[in-house]
């Protein structure tokens, strides 16, 4: 089964007091630190044989939408405070919707501010599955 | 030559894990022989592959052996031992099944190892049918060998799992370029072939009369047909009569199980012409059979739906409530109980919750057009 874990900037519950101390008020090692270790949680996730994919965005999009035929997208944004922001993702393949909430604690357990944990909301999105073949 | 080296790499495996080689030294003898096979054979074909291939492994093997003991001083010279006969050959491949299903690894670990080892798979393969990174999928089938490595390889796994991680293969369908449906159904029959546990034929028959409705699940452009709609014309009549016959003789032993039951409920589906003309007392009786042996929340909704065809949905209905409401499809089989009932208005707001509810895409979108034909006809 695979998950989705979504990180966010912004939205989400109430984050922690960890949580809330944003990265631009954090110490450059304590950067790093956070930096190594998403992506030990990355390897380790990889040496499990359960890691998918992983990808960052940029905190900036545009939002886009059909007007009518031969006229150009309709384009709006980038809102500066939208109320949900997603900053990137995992994608893990595992056998079981706790592995899935294990893996996403882990996750969140990502050092911050004086190495304590972030504490940070991570969103578990299950993907569709294949319908069963055997059904009756 | 590909096929049969497919088909010989999990016996000669199976040897020389039975000869007492551990899992990972002994995959690396066999994967040297098949260089050496590729190399030699198309111009000097031996008489006897699969004695071929043993032998050749098993040197290998010894020879690794051998350069290591030889770092630790230690005499093999027991380790020499003639080619089995036939009888030990089938029993060669079963061991590295049970052993490859093993209870002390995940579903997903014992699923892709069945894969790599006895259906002799490359990791690329299972990697593209699970849709995840090679990398991942290598690593998965590493460990895997590690923790069956260090369990005690004289207890291989019970029959149970192995029919449950093959069960898993046949249902995950096809996504990738490889079938797992065949997949599973080729390695059944080998095992059904050597055992002869009445369960074994049982999902053998259960995965045939599925595979048999295949094509005619979904449309064309991929969208679901329920069992109903389908166009029975395109059902293959050859692996129905091969399902219907296997499941004769395991019934004939009297050693009912749960995959004989659900074989059987298949069974009649496949034997009736047209959804009219389904036997719905026989299938409702096969669910309470099955009903006895499990105690699936899953089956309990199934059956529902027959008790629905029986004896009407408001029976159907009253047989829902009895169902935690949490089991996969429960909404979807109560909108189509009400909108049996004639009751079409709650039937809809139940299609629409269902479709929210769905975890496949196909399901989604054919739930999601029930709703919109049950509102349109309001």
């Amino acid at each position: 089964m695979k998950y989705l874990l979504l990180k966010h900037y912004r939205g989400g519950p109430t984050p922690t007091p960890n949580g809330a101390i944003l990265m631009d008020q954090w110490t450059p090692e304590e950067v790093s630190d956070h930096i190594a270790f998403m992506r030990h949680v990355a390897d380790t996730f990889r040496e499990r044989g359960e890691f998918v994919d992983a990808q960052a965005l940029s905190p900036e999009g545009t939002f886009v939408r059909y007007d009518a035929d031969g006229k150009p997208p309709v384009t709006d944004g980038p809102f500066a405070e939208t109320k949900d922001l997603i900053a990137g993702w995992m994608i893990i393949d595992v056998d079981s919707v706790e592995r899935a909430h294990e893996a996403a604690a882990y996750l969140s357990s990502a050092p911050g501010k004086d190495g304590r944990p972030l504490q940070e909301w991570i969103e578990v999105r299950p993907f569709m599955e294949e319908p069963p073949t055997v059904t009756d | 030559m590909e096929e049969l080296l497919r088909d010989l790499t999990p016996q000669v495996l199976g040897v020389l894990v039975r000869r007492g080689a551990d899992f990972a030294a002994a995959e690396d003898a066999v994967q040297e022989a098949l260089v050496e096979a590729v190399r030699r054979w198309p111009d000097d074909p031996p008489a006897e592959p699969r004695g071929w291939l043993i032998t050749v492994a098993w040197r290998k093997f010894i020879d690794a052996r051998r350069s290591e003991v030889a770092r630790h001083r230690r005499e093999l010279a027991d380790l020499e031992e003639p080619v089995p006969g036939p009888t030990e050959q089938r029993d060669d491949t079963l061991r590295l099944l049970f052993l490859c299903c093993h209870p002390s690894l995940t579903p997903g670990s014992a699923v892709a190892l069945t894969l790599r080892a006895v259906g002799g798979l490359t990791t690329r393969q299972i990697a593209e049918a699970y849709l995840v990174p090679e990398a991942t999928m290598a690593q998965r089938i590493s460990r895997a060998k590690r923790t069956i490595g260090a369990a005690d390889v004289g207890q291989p796994g019970d029959l149970r799992t192995v029919l449950k991680v093959l069960y898993l293969i046949f249902n995950e369908g096809y996504t990738g370029e490889v079938d797992l449906a065949a997949e599973a159904i080729r390695l059944t029959r080998q095992l059904a072939a050597s055992s002869d546990e009445p369960e074994v034929a049982g999902l053998l028959a259960l995965m045939l009369l599925h595979h048999a409705r295949r094509t005619a699940r979904f449309t064309d452009d991929g969208a679901l047909v329920p069992l109903a709609d389908q166009d029975r014309a395109r059902w293959d009549t050859a692996a129905i009569a091969a399902g219907v016959e296997i499941l004769q003789a395991a019934l004939a032993r009297d050693r009912l199980g749960e995959y004989q039951a659900q074989a059987a409920i298949a069974a009649l589906h496949a034997d009736a012409p047209s959804a009219a003309e389904t036997d719905w007392t026989q299938v409702l009786e096969w669910y309470d059979e099955l009903a006895r042996l499990t105690d699936s929340p899953v089956v309990a909704l199934n059956r529902a739906v027959a008790v629905g065809e029986v004896d009407g949905p408001l029976a159907g209905l009253r047989a829902v409530e009895r169902v935690p409401d949490d089991v996969p499809r429960h909404t979807a089989v109560r909108a189509y109980l009400h909108e049996r009932a004639g009751d079409l208005s709650v039937a809809h707001e139940l299609y629409a919750r269902a479709a929210r509810q769905a975890t496949s895409a196909a399901e989604r979108d054919h739930l999601t057009r029930q709703a919109a034909r049950t509102r349109s006809s309001v």
